[in-house]
Order: C-alpha cells, then structure tokens, then sequence
C-alpha cells in the first residue's frame, strides 16, 4: 500500500464540489457517449479497442475517438436491453454458446449501431489483442460486416507456473522487442488512416498521465486492503475500471483517480466501510453478471459480506497493478512495449495461472472466502475456475463459494438458486466460525490477537 | 498405370487401417516401450506444434487428441465447467488419471482461451511434468514475426534441453526436418489422391492413416504412408454417384470416426481441414541455414490456415473457396465442436459466405465424444441427394 503524499487538484478543478465517485464517474460515462455519437460530425477518426492490451496510448497521440466494444456490450445488461440484442444475433445465426459480449455487439451492428446510450460511430481502425482469444474473433466479424481494418496486437503471455519474468532479462527483452516491433508497424498503420505524423512527445505526455493514473490506482486498490473495506471491488469497483479503461491517459481520468484516492483514504481514516457492520470479507474470482450486479451484491452485503477484492479489477483495468508498471518517458516507445509486455504477463495472460494471483490476493487483502463466478460465455475467465477452485480448496483451506450466470445473458440468472447457494455458503461461514474482522482489526490494532 | 491391387494387397491394406484404429483408440505409447532412439514423450494439443525440435531431442511427439467416445469422464467433470468443450475437458480428464503419466511434458498453445488454461490445469495437478504455453503469435504480418518465433522455439529448445539433460544441436534438428519433410511430401500424396480418385479413399481411412502419426516416431510413419499410398494407387475401386465435398470444422477437437463414416457413405470428401496441425507446413522447410529459423519462417510462409489463426493474408473464406475449387467439390459440409467458440463463429463467417457465393452446404454440430448418429445420417443423406439432384 502506498504511502505517498497525494497530490494536489489539478488546476482549474473545481474544489468546493464534492466528488461523488458514483456520481462523477456515471457523468464521465455519459460524456464518452455523446463524445461518441459526436465525433463522425468533428470528422474524428475512430477506433475500436478491448480493455486488456490494447495500446490506447499510441492512439491517443493520433486523437483516435475510442470505443470499447466490451463496455457497450456490458451497458446493454447494465440498462436491461441486452436480451434484444442477443436474439437478433441468435436469429443473425450466432450460436447460443458463444460470448455474449460478442452477440450483443452483432446485435448492435444489426441494429445499425443504434445503442441505448446513442448512436456508437463505424471504426477507422480495430485492435484485437490475443489476451482474451475471441477478440479475435470479434474483430474479424468487424472485418466482415464492417470492412474494419484490424491490427492483431500479439502480446506473449506467462508460459508456464511459477514464470518469473523481470524487467530487462532476456526474456523480457526478447517479448518486449516483439510488441515494440508491433507497435512501430501499427503508428505505420495509424499515420496511413489518419494521414497524420506520429508524436513521441505527446505520446510520453500520454504516458505521464497514465503513470499517475495507475499510481492512484494502484493506492485505490491498497485501500481495500483496510478493514473495513472502504469501497465493495464488484459494485464500486466496476464503475473505477470503467473510467480507468475509458479515460486512460487523460486529465480527467488523473483528476478521477486523484480525487478517488483521497476520498478513500479518508473514508479508510474514519474507518468507514463500505457496509454498516462488515462481517466477511471476500475475493469475487470471476466476470460480472453486468445484468443483476447490483443484485448479487445485494445478497451477500445482507449478510455483512464485502468484496474486498476481485481479479476483475486487475484484468479488466489492464492489469498494471502488478508493480514495477511505469512508464519512462524519457524513452516512451521502448518503455510502452516493456510495461505491455510485462503487465501481459503479470496482470492478463496469469489469468491462466489463476491460482498464483489468488494464492497472493487471499493473503493481502485478508478474506474470510472466495466467490468464484462461472459463465459460459468467457473462457478466459471460466474454463479453469473449478479446478483452481479445487486446489486452493486443498492447499489454503480457504472456504469457497461456486455460482453461475452470465455477463448479460438474463436468460442465464436464477434468482431464488443463487440466493440459496449464497445463503448456505454465509451459513457455512457462520459454522467455521468466521465473521468478524472488525474484532481482528481492533485486535491488530492493540497488539492482540485477533 | 499401377498394377491392380491383390486380394492380399488389399487384406494388407485393411491390417494396416486395423492397425492405425488401433492407435488411434490407445491413450499415449508406453512410456516404457519407446522406439530406439527416444527417451521420453512430449504431449502437445492442437492445433500445430514444431513436433521436428521434440522429435531431435529424442522426445517422441504425441499429439494429445483428447478422449474420443469411449473415455468415462471421472474427474474431469469436477473440474471443467460443462461450457468447455469436449476436447479440453477429456484432454484434463487424461491428466488426472494417469492416462498420460509417461509423458515428459505436455505444451498447449493460444488458439484459444480454453486451451490456455489446460497449462494451469497441469501445472497444479501434474507440476513432475514440463507444462507450457508456446506462444505461437496471432500476429504474423508484422516484419519481425519470424525472429520472436525463433526465439520462442529457442526458448523451448532449451526447456527441452534442461528436460532431457542434452543439448538439440543443429545437425539433429536438420535430420528431423528431413523426416518430416518427406511426411509433408506423402500427406500431400494421399490428399492429392483424394482430391483426383476419391473412390479409392475414403476420408475416414485417410484420417486414421494421417491420426497414425501421431502415436509413433514420423520416420515410421513415412514407411507406413510409402507403403498405403502404393496400395491404395492400386486399388481397382469403380466411382460411385456420390457428390464431392469438402468438410471442414476438424482443426482441433476430433470428429467421431462414426461421423466421418456417415459422410463417407454419402460422399467423396475431396478435401479437409481434419488434423491440418500435422500438415500445417504446405512445402518443405528448408534444410540448409539456421533449422530454427527455417522452421520460424516456415509456420509464416509456408502454412495452412484455421480458425484460430489469424493472418489478414488468409481470410478465411478464401481459404475455404480455395479448397473447394481446387478439390472440384460441389458443395461443403460446415462444422464445428459444441462449445468451440472459434469454430462456432467461424461457422456463421462461412455460412453467409457461401450463402453469397451460391455454394450448397450443410451445417452440423458434433462431439467428439457422441455416440449417436442416426439423425446425422438423415441430414447427410439429405444434403448428399440435393447435391445430386442439382448437379443432375
């Protein structure tokens, strides 16, 4: 956890309104989509991005409008539209078993890309990374429908267990090389689309606001680590990742992230949680279910129970939460394909391994249990969930809870079976006799034992 | 003109399909009857695996095809979510029963994000075994990608290296590009015969010579294609009036052989992509030069194509319209695995395709591990008499 001074607000800010990090960040939101259904009329160049690997930073010196595929998807189950958009995919010929994210999008192009938050614009340009495989596959049906040229950003993942990887050895060296290569051959690709020359200066000015960006959130996630947990990582947290995906390298996700930083860690000084009483604290493995979220969480903060952390929060927010992750932008290109390939390996492609990142997590944020969250239509996160499961069952002792829906499939959400699962797992708890980390807090806090 | 086959020819012939079944139905070789010249096996899943590099390090290569349609899933089931496919779940199934203990190793490959996690599934249950992702890239239009695939085949050279406890020098590596050349050279042979006298060779028949390989050293497999590829020339069979096909979908997880049977008595399948990770290289890697980067600069230059190989070079419905119009097929038999999200995509890609280009096909979903195949029958049989009756 960091202990560094926060930094003042950024100039122009300003400071007698208070930040309301809901409120704020569903504000910022609501810019990106009018700046989205804006910018065919400014004439600005468009570009289609996924939220793990995807060198926002190149693109933003080229002033490319992004758009996140996956977070159009998630909204269509955040507003309770995604069903529509599934079926017309389904009746389109896409199969019931594939990634839902993915059927909503087609859905959105069958609908001639009217969203429910606006009208999202055609893209110049898509970059697929091979960190989740059906982006892939996504972008190649943009290929198709769209004729939307698509740049495969290759990153090299951990290869095996206990794959230690170091900044400047030569393996790193080897993969960083290859992902600088990519990424002189995609500002090739950028100058073409844009007819614009490259910039290394405003793309070190782009790596200077993400290195403050993840300097915050890495202390947001620290945070958590406090007892209570100031924010819950799959309600609060989704709305974070969301601005850390979205305004990545901008002023205003620095302000963001600054302002959230210094509101949490007053919260942490009050010892204010994010429940009245937190009695559990748990580690959510797995995605949302985007279209009852607001539910899941319901059932378990009824029994006092917090996710004090998810690995969604590392994944989905580019995984650069893993230490180590700054940018030097006295040498901005070189650095940007180290930290890539370095973050692929320790926050992304480890999805992999799950079981090293959870063994670590369980430790630092301290939880009582771990829910993972199985669903159909992401592999990446799902395929080797029971079996991690299994054997962190067996090696940490660590009580866990298995349940299954969807992303934003509601057809996959069965209320009254989830709530009894979750019942049964609180109820278990209750007989290991957990449930009362305040008491361990205040025990740490006098020297005694909890 | 060949010399018609005899009736032992033929006999010879059905002993050596028997036979290629056989393996076929085995799990791994055992570990303690290797070929002369191995000491140990390395286990690789779908879809291509520079198999020259194990084979020169006396690794006996054994691709890992999953467990078919006679495999009890005992463990697996606890372990995999039921929304994996077959495949991945009984490849874990083999893991933890021992089924493939003798292995030294087991290397996965990113095709697809269920794939990767067999790594994590070995690594926590069979952490004795050298367990890796070999990071083949998505990317093989950016300049450079040759040199990092050297370097990922370097990297794995010196896994294997460190695994046998003796160095893969260069010499060896040539031979076994030799070897497999000259398997590259026959499994054209056969798809070419395939492609100009279909009647002489089913599909299901060149899938299990092909499958052979995978259960024995490429050197004898050469010896058994040498000496089928000669029988099979001289086989006096008559055409029938079946339409020709090509049939894709089998990349990865495997088709029961009951399925291909079903298609076979139906039509000609002219061409496929069944097992294409053993014929990924189309022409020879070079023999002369740096193995490894030959073998590199092969996996870009001289490849096939697959749903879970992107390269802006081959889309894949021109690779498809390529095989169809090369093989002479009159229409396509459009497959994939339950809960193959590549392969399920790519089915829609094809099938709109084909819609636009006026092509006939039929669209089926299997399981390696089905046991039933009645009602693909009726559809195959229905496909096959509308082709005939358009084509009449």
């Amino acid at each position: 956890m960091t202990t560094a001074t926060l930094e003042p607000a950024a100039e122009g800010v300003p400071a007698a309104i208070p930040f309301d990090s809901r409120a704020d960040g569903q504000r910022l939101m609501r810019d990106w989509y009018t700046a989205l259904a804006e910018a065919p009329a400014r004439g600005q160049h468009v570009a289609n991005v996924f939220v793990m690997g995807n060198a926002v930073e190149i693109l933003r010196t080229f002033d490319f409008q992004l758009v996140f595929p996956e977070i159009n998807s998630l909204q269509t189950g955040v507003r309770k539209a995604s069903e529509e958009y599934l079926r017309l995919s389904e009746d389109y010929g896409m199969s019931p078993d594939v990634c839902s994210y993915v059927k909503a999008d087609v859905g959105l192009i069958l609908k001639e890309h009217q969203h429910p938050a606006g009208r999202i614009p055609k893209a110049h340009l898509a970059i697929a990374s091979n960190m989740c495989s059906t982006f892939i596959k996504w972008a190649e049906i943009w290929e198709r429908l769209l004729k939307t040229p698509t740049f495969v950003l290759d990153l090299p993942g951990q290869r095996a267990g206990n794959w230690q990887v170091r900044p400047g050895d030569a393996q790193h060296a080897a993969d960083a090389r290859w992902v600088e290569a990519q990424m002189r051959d995609l500002i090739e690709r950028c100058e073409t689309i844009t007819g614009k020359r490259f910039d290394m200066d405003r793309l070190a000015e782009v790596e200077e606001r993400v290195n403050r960006m993840v300097f915050h959130w890495n202390s947001v996630m620290a945070l958590n680590r406090a007892c209570p947990a100031p924010y819950n990582a799959m309600l609060d947290g989704l709305t974070y990742i969301g601005i850390m995906n979205v305004y990545r390298g901008t002023a205003e996700g620095v302000e963001f992230m600054r302002a959230l930083e210094e509101q949490l860690k007053a919260k942490v000084a009050r010892g204010e949680g994010r429940v009245a009483e937190e009695r559990f604290r748990l580690l959510f493995s797995g995605t949302p279910c985007y279209v009852s979220m607001r539910r899941l969480v319901e059932l378990f903060e009824t029994w006092g129970g917090v996710f004090a952390y998810s690995d969604y929060l590392t994944f989905a927010a580019g995984g650069m939460d893993a230490g180590e992750l700054v940018y030097d932008t006295s040498r901005p290109l070189e650095s940007l394909a180290e930290v890539t390939a370095l973050a692929a390996q320790r926050g992304l492609s480890n999805q992999f391994f799950a079981h090293e990142r959870l063994e670590q997590q369980i430790r630092d944020y301290g939880v009582d249990g771990i829910v993972f969250h199985g669903i159909k239509s992401c592999r990446f996160v799902s395929s080797g969930m029971a079996d991690t499961r299994d054997y962190l069952n067996k090696r940490l002792k660590v009580p866990s809870l298995y349940i299954e829906s969807d992303l934003i499939d509601p057809r996959y959400w069965s209320d009254a079976q989830i709530k009894n699962r979750v019942d049964a797992f609180f109820e278990s708890l209750h007989q290991r006799g957990g449930g009362a980390p305040l008491a361990k807090a205040a025990a740490a806090a006098t020297g005694g034992a909890a | 003109m060949n010399t018609p086959v005899s009736r032992q020819d033929e006999t010879d012939l059905d002993g050596l399909l028997e036979h290629c079944n056989a393996l076929r139905l085995a799990p791994a070789p055992d570990a303690d009857l290797l070929p002369e010249g191995f000491t140990g096996m390395l286990g690789h899943f779908p879809v291509y695996f520079p198999e020259e590099i194990a084979h020169a390090a006396g690794l006996l290569p054994v691709a890992v095809l999953g467990g078919g349609n006679r495999l009890e899933l005992k463990h697996a089931d606890a372990r995999m979510g039921s929304f994996v496919c077959s495949i991945c779940r009984s490849t874990t199934e083999l893991g933890l029963n021992g089924s493939l203990a003798g292995l030294a190793g087991f290397v996965t490959h990113p095709i697809c994000d269920a794939a990767k996690h067999l790594a994590g599934i070995w690594a926590r249950n069979l952490p004795e075994q050298l367990s890796e992702i070999l990071y083949l890239p998505q990317n093989v239009n950016t300049p450079s990608v040759v040199r990092y695939i050297t370097a990922e085949y370097q990297r794995l050279r010196g896994d294997l290296e460190r695994r046998t406890g003796r160095p893969i020098g260069d010499d060896a590596l040539r031979r076994s590009i030799g070897i497999y050349n000259e398997n590259r050279r026959l499994l054209r042979d056969l798809y070419a015969l395939r492609r100009d006298e279909p009647w002489k060779l089913s599909c299901t028949e060149s899938y299990l010579l092909t499958r052979a390989r995978t259960r024995m050293p490429c050197e004898e497999h050469n010896a058994l294609l040498e000496g089928a590829l000669d029988a099979i020339r001289r086989r006096s069979l008559r055409a029938k009036d079946k339409p020709r096909v090509v049939f894709v979908g089998g990349f990865c997880e495997q088709p029961p052989v009951e399925m291909l049977e079903v298609i076979d008595d139906n039509c000609y399948v002219t061409d496929d992509d069944l097992l294409v990770g053993l014929r990924w290289l189309t022409t020879d890697v070079p023999e002369a030069g740096d193995p490894i980067w030959a073998l590199a600069e092969s996996f870009v230059e001289r490849s096939a194509a697959s749903p879970v190989q992107h390269d802006e070079r081959k889309p894949k419905e021109a690779w498809l319209m390529r095989m169809i119009t090369e093989s002479r097929a009159d229409g396509a038999i459009l497959t994939a695995a339950k809960f193959c999200e590549p392969g399920l995509d790519e089915q829609v890609a094809w099938s709109k395709h084909l819609d636009g280009a006026r092509v006939p096909y039929l669209v089926l979903e299997f399981e390696e591990k089905m046991t039933s195949f009645e009602q693909m029958a009726m559809q195959v049989e229905t496909f096959a008499e509308s082709l005939l009756f358009a084509l009449a």
